[in-house]
């Protein structure tokens, strides 16, 4: 067998530049290589951080958001990585396998993107505008709040509730989130009230 | 665009890194070995060697290496299957460089179960055996801090590079050809920054700094685990290829073996090591079979190329039934 | 979490039981190791399965699923056994000189006042013997029987080693081997935490299980210590911010709550509210509860809610059931009780219990509206897809609507962390597609509503019109406008009450401490515990000044941390009765004579007195409460109870169903298996590699861990031909889930009773949409029964059977 010449050939089909007689590629002769040794562009460069807080578990690690474009320049701000950063007290830039690839959470196929409607026995989405969506969960709301407010008790207590409809919040949302929907959601005197806290 | 000249190597992996245009402080001028050109000048200065520690002890397989990996190098790990076992995707790819391997074990003189849980990922042996083997100019280069990595515009994707290295890392691409392997973040480290996979290590199993500093941390380690109960705790730092930049701090030391299959004393096939002289023909034929057969593919996949001559030479290589060592490689 | 997470490394013994750190909270996790390589700490893991936290334990031990209670007792009377006890803490920090009314008592199981036909206690005798002058009586001796120290020692009796192992399977000798290392924390200078999840609160008797572990660090003396106290890790970014605001049916935020019908009127919803101390001098800080209710009253409805109204009172829903938890909302839903549905951010059709039943309750809805940034199962409960979603979508006549929402990159706000950290984000990418943020959403669908109201009329309408809303626009209020009314802000001009001439707020300003709320009106609060979070001086929860003085792990200047921007609760049971810390190594705060002062804001009046004021200042003892009186509804004490579905009888009373308080309905009763069909244990976990139902959209953490799996031990896999990486099929008495088989040396089978008992792990990451496998979870199998004091879903013990199936999955 020979092994020098199916190498050899090899080398030859490699093609990309391999400037050197099989002889040279072998170890022997003044063989060069083709791109000089360099590591890849450093891909943060010029882009924008933004401080933000993991957003998976309690631990609430700090995180950088590298972004190309600005949001608060009033650009579009696309964002290409996200990393641990190293002056939070908790996490110390580390990142757990969920939050180190957080970006491709926020970059998911499968985020939710327009309104859509399903009608009532269909098979498939349509979508939807989010007037049309507003009207008619609005209508919704009111006309079951008016037929099944609960005013009084059987004792003819006052008792202002409606048990018709409920609500679940998110534990993932921002306090600022939670005390609007606080507001809106008591105010209609749902007691049907929740959030992943009991679950 | 400015080099930083406190930038030599960095001294921990955790920082935040820079946003703005950084000159790369890793270049050819840094190069002491590349693959296939032996008459390489000499490098114009001598960084302080780095490492990546990984002590196994602290250690809770969470893969956030592996996450943190992926993000960083931009790689696309395929979304594969369940087979019973932790691992996943279930062996190095192209587009994994690293990789938690988990091994159950009774400790017989404890009587206590263990879970051992080891990150996989090339070593940047200070004796690169890829290095040696690799029959095409530049496509591995090492630089004087320790980093062995792969110019993949220079990289014929013969696979020679796995059959030289002991610890079966290097895994090349169906797609493009190239030949693929952890990098120790060299874009990273060539501005300041540790690797992705330290940065991220909750538990900070993973560090990375000057190999001195990541050794006498390592030392402490194994005290540590001493006074655990682990007599037998120890630095896993293969001399045999000359030391790693990158090395584990092991509960027992004694069986790397354990550990998923950590070679008891890696080194460098005697036959790529001898390849560069006089023996190479005799060398090469001894390489084995796997390294042939990545050959074979390499030819196949581009049959248009390939002449009747080459592809009959290569498969008469096969068929002599040289033993196939190791797991497939692609 | 008492503590925070950088406090761990102040402990000198970690013990993680009913949790799993190391693979859920990675992060976090790593205190633990920082405290075991910088001051030799050890950790100790009791878990049903070997986990990745128990990989890195300094030793382990199994428990059967549902038996902690028994093992905490088994702990606590070995440590009185052993007089391993902080006196000096116990003496004066507890309850355990207190004297308990004769009618309590407790045998075979059950305590003083059970009624079987209601699965309810009648607790009244659960009380301290009040003297004439109101206050509790104590024997300082400890040696009345009546008092709470006897009590507990006769009712932690029945634990011993042996009742211990026969009951939670875990060997005698690693039980006692823990037993010695939580023993040596009772010296004043060692101190363990304690880090708990869902492995305690996803049980029927899930609050008793932590009670456990509370009672236990006050007899070590380890709560409001340094390194110490009891951890719940939490789930979710801002669980604990969406608790603290009481998201939930019978709260009001900052764990004031909502009324029940009986309390017609504000006066009377006052008059059990009170909060009298129950000893001389102690501080009672309920006491100001008017003032905290009367400000959130003014923040819902500002001009609207004046004395002459009861502040409204009448605006908010009043209860006639102790709540209307998502399992009565969701047995309501399926017997079509229940019209319209929002899932804002949360995905029911895999966390509830009981799939078959969620899917039957969705399907009889006429509105399920989705706001998520994700596609959801539950926004697609109507699809079919195969045996992953087994429904006939022309059955299915609810309508769907799926709004599209930001997530944390693209909005800003705050969220809090288990250590109660209120931290600030900010926005940093461009929403995709046409998502918007909630508040947006909220806002536009508020606008419409209350257009209808003033247009149309309607059934009461005030709540709703005059619902304070004045954002600048009303379409989306800003986080800074919601987070300054939660701070809270001055109605008028504020003046000291001691000097009424000295003004100490002027109207419209930000309030600096919730101190300064007032009940006349002149102030309003949305959440009085967040009152500091955004004073005068700007927004505290974006400080980041991350020094730490005296290396304590507090970082008093890092964002802000509720109540107060104290770090660590009852930080004054950190020194003793004269104000010196415990362990000079471990100061928090002391007494200099003068005033409390240290690395923490004190969790008492700075001027309070040591010796006189004690350190619980929350409770109207002053004290840690050993014996709870009558503030759980299935017992003063944790007693041992099974799971609803359990392999074994209840030792201390076979004819005890689960927990004997725990409401199950009439329907979920019956759908309740039995060893004889369903013979091995079950349990729900997380996988470090995914965040609940989330990541599976990632392509990365999809590659990670791609398939739905089970893991079962060697000996059941033989015992049932099941090989390593086959397809096996699990059904419980509610539903069915095929899955890969992970075979491992991780899950022993345990001997409980003389029985042998196997486990079946399930974790829970897949479903139907996003870029995972298909899959099932645990929610398929799962009991629809919840804790009987809080209704959280008994997740972590059930009974299901296991066998290999044919083929491989359909996907």
């Amino acid at each position: 067998m020979n092994i020098d010449l199916s190498r050899r050939g090899f080398l030859k089909l490699a093609g990309a530049g391999v400037a050197a007689t099989s002889l040279g590629a072998m170890g022997f002769g003044e063989a060069e290589a083709a791109e000089q040794a360099h590591v890849r562009a450093f891909k943060l460069a010029s882009t924008t951080e933004t401080r933000n807080i993991c957003t998976y578990c309690s631990v609430a690690c700090g995180i950088i958001m590298y972004s190309k474009g600005d949001l608060k320049a009033g650009e579009k701000a696309e964002l290409i990585h996200i990393e641990g950063d190293a002056d939070h007290p908790t996490n110390r830039g580390t990142l757990c396998p969920k939050g180190s690839a957080l970006k491709d959470f926020v970059r998911s196929e499968t985020r939710a993107t327009k309104p859509r409607y399903r009608a009532p026995g269909a098979s498939d989405w349509q979508d939807i505008s989010w007037d049309e969506a507003f009207d008619k969960i609005a209508r919704a709301i009111k006309d079951d709040r008016d037929a099944n407010f609960i005013e009084k008790n059987a004792e003819g207590q006052t008792v202002n509730r409606w048990t018709t409809a409920g609500f679940l919040a998110a534990s993932g949302s921002t306090n600022e989130t939670a005390w609007a929907t606080y507001k809106v959601v008591r105010s209609l005197g749902i007691v049907g009230f929740d959030n992943q806290a009991r679950v | 665009m400015t080099t930083d000249p406190s930038l030599d190597s960095p001294r921990t992996a955790v920082s935040n890194p820079p946003v703005q245009p950084m000159k790369a402080n890793l270049g050819p001028g840094d190069v002491i070995r590349a693959s296939a050109m032996p008459d390489l000048p000499p490098p114009e200065r001598e960084l302080t060697p780095v490492a990546k520690l990984i002590d196994v002890s602290k250690c809770i397989g969470c893969k956030a290496c592996q996450a943190a990996c992926a993000e960083w190098n931009d790689t696309e790990p395929e979304i594969g299957y369940n087979t019973g076992v932790y691992e996943n995707p279930h062996d190095l790819t192209p587009e994994m460089f690293t990789l938690m391997r988990f091994s159950e074990y009774e400790n017989p003189e404890s009587g206590e179960f263990e879970w051992l849980i080891r990150k996989d990922g090339c070593m940047h042996c200070a004796d690169p055996g890829c290095l040696k083997a690799c029959p095409a100019p530049g496509a591995i280069v090492q630089y004087t801090n320790g980093i062995v990595d792969f110019i993949h515009e220079n990289c014929i994707g013969c696979g020679y590079c796995i059959t030289g290295c002991p610890f079966n890392i290097p895994r090349v691409s169906k797609t493009d050809h190239r030949s693929y392997k952890c990098t120790l973040c060299s874009d990273r480290v060539a501005v300041g920054q540790g690797p992705a996979c330290a940065k991220a290590c909750p538990t900070q199993a993973i560090v990375f700094g000057t190999k001195e500093d990541m050794l006498t941390h390592a030392e402490a380690r194994v005290e540590d685990l001493k006074s655990r109960g682990y007599d037998k705790a120890g630095i896993y730092d293969p001399q045999g290829v000359g030391g790693a930049h990158v090395f584990y701090v092991l509960h027992h030391a004694d069986q790397p073996a354990l550990y998923s299959g950590l070679p008891e004393d890696p080194q460098i096939s005697p036959v790529v090591r001898g390849w560069k002289g006089v023996t190479k023909t005799i060398g090469l034929a001894a390489i084995g079979a796997a390294a042939v057969g990545s050959v074979l593919h390499g030819l196949l996949a581009r049959a248009n190329k390939v002449s009747q001559q080459d592809e009959h030479e290569a498969e008469e290589l096969v068929d002599h039934g040289i033993p196939r060592a190791g797991t497939e490689r692609v | 979490m008492t503590n925070a997470w950088t406090d761990i490394k102040n402990t000198d013994l970690v013990i993680v039981m009913g949790g799993n750190a190391a693979e859920a909270h990675p992060c976090g996790f790593k205190w633990v190791t920082e405290a075991k390589a910088t001051r030799g700490a050890r950790l100790i893991v009791v878990d049903p399965r070997f986990t990745r936290t128990a990989s890195v334990a300094d030793y382990y031990a199994p428990i059967r699923p549902g038996t902690d209670i028994a093992f905490l007792m088994g702990v606590i009377r070995w440590c009185i056994e052993n007089d391993k006890v902080q006196w000096d803490y116990v003496r004066h920090y507890t309850n355990a000189a207190f004297l308990v009314k004769e009618g309590y008592g407790w045998s075979e199981g059950l305590f003083n006042g059970y009624d079987a036909d209601k699965r309810a206690y009648d607790m009244s005798d659960w009380e301290y013997q009040i003297g004439d002058d109101g206050f509790a009586l104590v024997d300082p001796t400890l040696q009345d029987p009546r008092c709470v120290w006897n009590l507990l020692k006769a009712h932690v009796d029945v634990y011993t080693p042996e009742f211990v192992e026969r009951v939670t399977g875990t060997p005698r000798d690693r039980f006692l081997h823990i037993c010695e290392a939580i023993g040596e924390c009772s010296a004043p200078d060692k101190v363990m935490t304690s880090m708990y999840a869902l492995g305690w609160t996803q049980h029927a008797k899930g609050a008793q299980n932590i009670r456990g572990m509370a009672m236990l660090q006050l007899i070590l003396g380890n709560i409001g210590m340094r390194g110490g106290g009891v951890n719940a890790l939490r789930g979710h970014s801002n669980i604990q911010g969406l608790t603290d605001l009481g998201l939930m049916s019978n709260l009001i935020p900052g764990y004031l709550s909502i009324p029940r019908d009986s309390e017609v009127d504000f006066k009377t919803y006052m008059s059990t509210k009170g909060n009298a101390p129950l000893r001389p001098g102690q501080t009672s800080y309920w006491q100001n509860y008017r003032k905290f209710m009367v400000s959130f009253q003014k923040a819902m409805w500002g001009d609207a809610a004046t004395a002459g109204n009861d502040w409204a009172y009448h605006y908010l829903p009043k209860l006639d059931v102790p709540t209307y938890d998502i399992l009565r909302m969701f047995d309501m839903m399926a017997r079509g009780e229940v019209n319209l549905y929002f899932c804002q951010g949360f995905n029911p059709m895999l966390s509830f219990p009981n799939r078959a039943k969620v899917t039957r309750a969705l399907s009889r809805l006429k509105l399920l509206v989705v706001m998520d940034p994700l596609q959801t199962e539950t926004a697609a409960f109507w699809q079919d897809h195969g045996i992953y979603n087994d429904v006939d979508p022309a059955s299915i006549q609810t309508e769907v609507i799926e709004l599209p929402t930001t997530c944390f990159a693209e909005d800003e706000g705050a969220t809090i962390n288990s250590g109660r950290w209120l931290q600030w984000h900010w926005a940093g990418a461009t929403p995709p597609g046409q998502a918007r943020p909630d508040t947006w959403i909220m806002g536009n669908l508020f606008q419409r509503l209350r257009e209808l109201y003033r247009t149309e009329g309607g059934v009461f309408p005030d709540p709703i019109v005059n619902l304070s809303w004045d954002y600048k626009d009303p379409h989306e209020p800003s986080a800074e406008e919601l987070a300054k009314e939660m701070n809270g802000r001055a109605l008028a001009d504020l003046y000291d009450p001691k000097d009424p001439g000295k003004l100490l707020v002027p109207a419209g300003a930000q309030l600096s401490g919730f101190g300064l709320l007032r009940d006349d009106g002149t102030t309003m609060s949305g959440c009085w515990i967040f009152t500091g979070s955004w004073t005068q001086d700007g927004n505290m929860m974006a400080r980041r000044d991350n020094s730490d003085p005296g290396d304590a792990g507090t970082f008093p200047n890092w964002s802000f941390s509720w109540p107060a921007n104290r770090r660590i609760l009852y930080n004054r049971a950190s020194a003793d009765l004269s104000g010196k810390p415990w362990d000079p190594d471990r100061k928090l705060i002391e007494w200099d004579g003068q005033q409390w002062t240290g690395y923490d804001v004190p969790d008492i009046a700075v001027t309070a007195r040591p010796e006189e004021v004690m350190p619980f200042i929350m409770t109207n003892e002053g004290t840690g409460r050993l014996f709870v009186r009558k503030l759980m509804v299935d017992g003063p004490f944790p007693t041992h109870m099974e799971p609803f579905e359990s392999p074994v009888a209840n030792p201390l009373n076979p004819k005890l169903l689960g927990n004997p308080a725990a409401r199950i309905f009439e329907e979920d009763l019956k759908q309740l298996g039995t060893s004889d069909a369903f013979p091995f244990v079950a349990t729900s976990y997380r996988l470090t590699e995914h965040f609940h139902f989330w990541t599976k959209h990632n392509r990365i953490n999809a590659a990670l861990q791609p398939e739905f799996f089970v893991e079962i031990s060697e000996e059941l896999a033989a015992e049932k031909g099941i090989a390593r990486g086959g397809r096996v099929r699990v059904w419980s008495n509610r539903g069915e889930v095929w899955a890969k088989a992970v075979v491992t040396k991780r899950i022993r089978p345990l001997t409980c009773d003389g029985k042998t008992v196997h486990i079946v792990g399930i974790p829970l990451h897949w479903g139907f949409t996003g870029a995972a496998r298909k899959g099932f979870g645990p929610n398929s199998l799962t009991p629809f029964v919840g804790d009987a004091n809080i209704q959280t879903p008994e997740f972590k013990a059930f009974l299901v059977n296991i066998e290999p199936a044919e083929g491989e999955a359909v996907s």
